[in-house]
């Protein structure tokens, strides 16, 4: 009993961060994913010549805890001929994979959850990919033929678009020479260019790989709310729903860390290595205060007192969190020998910063084509992942590891290795351009038959 | 629960939609030896426009077979008429297709107009053509922002909702109705035109202009968007006319058949105007039929609002509307398609019989042959390309 006991103080004492990192994530992602959930709704708001969410705070902003309270309490559904077990477990394996992963993301060199994993992408990759029990157990579970056909949808779509990802992750990889997230941050800090630079059609492939995984539109097929009701998901209600929901949205932010991590660098700034552009640190503390003082001038617009309250206390955070990012790029310059003592501080909170940001934007990239693009039919989704982006993502790891092995022969580091990747992510490129152009040919002859069968697979 | 185990309900259901739809009773065996699946869409459902329900046969996803169901939305609209007098019936006529309340209106004018051997006055037949123009517009925007939904873009319903907002407020302004306007009474106007018709008017087709090129700009050379209308529900000028479909549906097949051209109601022989005819007869042409239309329509309320005729706006035709007997068959364009009223007169204040010749119940009769050979993702393409309104459909 004893050693139990003394066992586990032990663990604790090794683990109390991450176990209390953990609880937070666990704690507060509902609130993060609810507030991103409004920011989509929002901007899609903003595009569509309409307000959006206004009633629930000052502009809607408490709408995210109404919505959460609202499907709480909502009556939970179980169809009588569902499969009582499996559509309990169904959503919780979802929602568990998902938020599993995130365990792998770091968001600065301080914050990783589990630090040092040696497979750290596969892992964060691989658990990610685990959700998709969630989804098809669900849609089977339900025992209903929507449910049933958004589960195979979206099987078949994850299976498709998961290579196509994968061999992407790879010539992103080739650069990195490691699978360790921060050591692949690293190796971008060293050589001074991000990786989505070094290998385009690498992000350009995972970037359209990943909208699909997370089945966003224009692939939002599995879902599909015209055609199939709501897909996997229909027979759901209430809570278990909205762990779906939350599933899917964590996928968002995970595949977004991912795309960060080995193409956007990560938690640099932009341009690590170059000294003449080291004014790029005042920009976030400058930014903040930019927001902070536009909420200012907006006070005396705002309608109602409540509002004006609101944003002075919107302009003050935004000054607070200035101050904040503020300090580790003044100290050094105020007092260069306490440079080393603030570089932690600075790695920490610009990290943060910089990390978030390149996250939001990758965000934001996946709203503005949700709002902007029709949906994709089956065939036509299966035809552009097996026919297209796989071809390309295979031929771009060739092609980057030949530009990798020229490279090395005639000593090329940071931006001088675009001599050698550029001309092979063209050359890539231009081989898949080609297949697309007899792929459509080919799809041209075959229309003058039936109805072409790429779906039977 | 007690004897019933896990799936009954499921074979009953499936069961009984074989037995209706197959043709032999047999059981079909698919590519790969599978089984059917009987899938039913509706009436419940986001884009069966309404209470279609269809009865969908798959393998896999793709159709096989389909059976429209419908009259979830039959109010004997018909019969109502036997009952009520001629003048009386005139607002149930808005009831049918909703989104075109105008249109309804004014065939049911006409016919009776016809029935009683009188015509409007020249005023009103102007006006009356300048406001079917904009119910036609208003009809075919929220056409192109639910079909454009269906198909998976978001962003284009809200921005045709808000030009259609603008017709809806000249009709309030007109007749203080903005959805079922009764706007037109038999012999002529209801109303007189409101000061600044000519105005509201002028600037709406200004704006209209570059506000249908927007949308154009969103979806016409959209590579998903040709993807996905491309080749999908192929009609051919010889089926559609078979079909006897009219309206935008048999134009984008090839036909030229435009009522407003062929029997001239209301004051169409004075303007001028193209009919837009497409090629393929498939789902894109049929979008390209219709945004051109919405031109047209434009144009020809420029025209019309230039020069409108001053004058009485009701024919005299009394207080009590008693037809001489006999019968009368009398047709517009309406947006959807070829509107027609049978309507029969026995010498009395009520009507005989009226039978209404609706474009939405006889279009969907191609619906089969349109979707037999595509996947479920084409069956809610194909149902906003018709152009349906259940109200219409059912009556």
């Amino acid at each position: 009993m004893q050693a139990v006991t003394q066992g586990t103080i032990e663990f604790l004492k090794l683990y109390w961060a991450p176990l209390l990192c953990g609880v937070v994530i666990v704690a507060f992602l509902p609130l993060i994913v609810g507030y991103v959930v409004l920011v989509e709704r929002k901007l899609m708001a903003d595009m569509q010549a309409r307000l959006g969410p206004m009633r629930v705070g000052p502009h809607g902003l408490l709408q995210p805890i109404a919505d959460a309270v609202k499907l709480l309490i909502k009556e939970d559904i179980i169809p009588e001929d569902a499969d009582k077990l499996v559509f309990w477990l169904a959503p919780v394996l979802s929602v568990g994979a998902a938020l599993l992963s995130l365990a792998g993301i770091a968001i600065g060199p301080a914050f990783q959850i589990a630090k040092d994993i040696n497979i750290g992408i596969l892992f964060v990759v691989g658990v990610s990919a685990m959700g998709i029990f969630g989804i098809v157990l669900g849609g089977w579970a339900s025992n209903s033929h929507y449910s049933l056909m958004g589960a195979l949808r979206s099987a078949a779509q994850l299976v498709s678009y998961e290579t196509a990802a994968g061999m992407a992750l790879v010539s992103g990889l080739l650069f990195a020479g490691t699978l360790n997230i921060t050591s692949i941050v690293e190796a971008q800090r060293q050589q001074g260019i991000w990786f989505g630079l070094l290998a385009p059609v690498a992000f350009f492939t995972y970037l359209v790989a990943s909208i699909a995984e997370t089945n966003r539109a224009p692939f939002d097929l599995p879902e599909a709310e015209s055609e199939l009701v709501a897909g996997y998901m229909t027979e759901f209600s209430g809570f278990r729903w909205s762990l779906y929901f939350l599933a899917e949205y964590t996928n968002m932010i995970v595949v977004a860390s991912v795309a960060t991590t080995l193409f956007l660098g990560g938690w640099l700034r932009p341009f690590p290595r170059t000294q003449w552009l080291n004014f790029l640190d005042f920009l976030p503390p400058l930014l903040m205060v930019a927001i902070g003082l536009y909420c200012l001038v907006r006070v005396p617009k705002q309608p109602a007192r409540v509002q004006q309250f609101f944003m002075v206390a919107v302009a003050g955070l935004c000054f607070f969190l200035a101050l904040v990012l503020a300090v580790p790029v003044l100290v050094p310059v105020v007092n260069p020998s306490l440079a080393a003592g603030v570089k932690p501080l600075y790695e920490g909170i610009h990290g943060s910063f910089w990390f978030l940001f390149k996250v939001s934007a990758y965000l934001y990239f996946f709203m503005w084509l949700r709002f902007t693009l029709p949906r994709y039919r089956f065939d036509q989704l299966m035809r552009l992942g097996w026919h297209f982006l796989i071809p390309l993502s295979i031929i771009n790891v060739l092609v980057i590891g030949i530009a990798m092995i020229v490279g090395t022969y005639l000593h090329l580091e940071g931006w001088w290795l675009l001599l050698a990747t550029l001309p092979a992510s063209i050359i890539a490129l231009l081989i898949a351009l080609f297949i697309l152009a007899a792929e459509q040919k080919s799809g041209q002859q075959q229309a003058g038959g039936a109805a072409s069968d790429s779906y039977a697979g | 629960m007690g004897e019933r185990k896990p799936g009954d309900r499921e074979r009953a259901i499936t069961s009984v939609a074989k037995t209706s739809i197959t043709d032999s009773g047999e059981k079909q065996h698919t590519l790969l030896g599978a089984d059917e699946l009987i899938l039913n869409m509706g009436p419940q459902h986001p884009s069966t426009h309404g209470v279609l329900r269809v009865k969908l046969k798959l393998d896999g996803e793709r159709v096989i077979g389909s059976e429209c169901m419908i009259g979830y939305l039959h109010r004997g609209v018909e019969k109502i008429a036997e009952h009520r007098t001629y003048q009386q019936f005139a607002p149930y006529v808005d009831r049918m297709d909703y989104v075109a309340a105008v249109s309804n209106g004014l065939g049911y004018c006409e016919a009776i107009e016809k029935l009683l051997l009188v015509e409007a006055p020249v005023r009103a037949r102007v006006i009356r053509t300048i406001l079917t123009e904009l119910q036609r517009i208003a009809s075919h925007l929220l056409w192109l922002g639910t079909h454009a939904l269906d198909i998976g873009a978001l962003t284009p319903l809200f921005y045709c909702f808000r030009e259609r907002e603008e017709i809806l407020k000249i009709f309030e302004k007109y007749c203080g109705a903005r959805l079922t306007t009764h706007a037109f009474r038999i012999g002529g106007l209801q109303y007189e035109a409101y000061d600044t018709l000519e105005k509201d008017v002028e600037r709406f087709c200004k704006n209209f202009e570059s506000r249908i090129v927007e949308y154009e700009d969103l979806l016409t050379q959209n590579r998903i968007w040709l993807g996905r209308t491309k080749g999908v529900g192929i009609l051919t000028s010889a089926e559609a006319i078979a079909f006897g479909a009219t309206g935008p549906v048999l134009r984008a097949s090839g036909v030229k058949w435009d009522i407003r051209k062929a029997m001239p109601y209301a004051a169409y022989d004075q303007y001028k105007f193209e009919i837009p005819v497409g090629t393929a007869g498939d789902t894109y042409d049929r979008y390209l039929v219709r945004m051109e239309e919405m031109r047209q329509s434009r144009l020809i309320c420029l025209q019309a609002i230039e020069n409108i005729p001053s004058g009485p706006i009701l024919a005299k035709v009394g207080k009590v509307l008693k037809p001489p007997p006999g019968e009368v068959y009398h047709s517009i364009e309406a947006p959807k398609g070829e509107l027609g009223y049978y309507v029969v007169s026995d010498g009395t204040v009520q009507p005989y019989r009226v039978r209404i010749r609706p474009p939405s119940f006889v279009n969907l009769q191609s619906f089969d042959r349109m979707v037999r050979g595509h996947l479920v993702a084409d069956v809610v393409a194909i149902i906003g390309t018709l152009d349906i309104v259940l109200g219409e459909v059912d009556r």
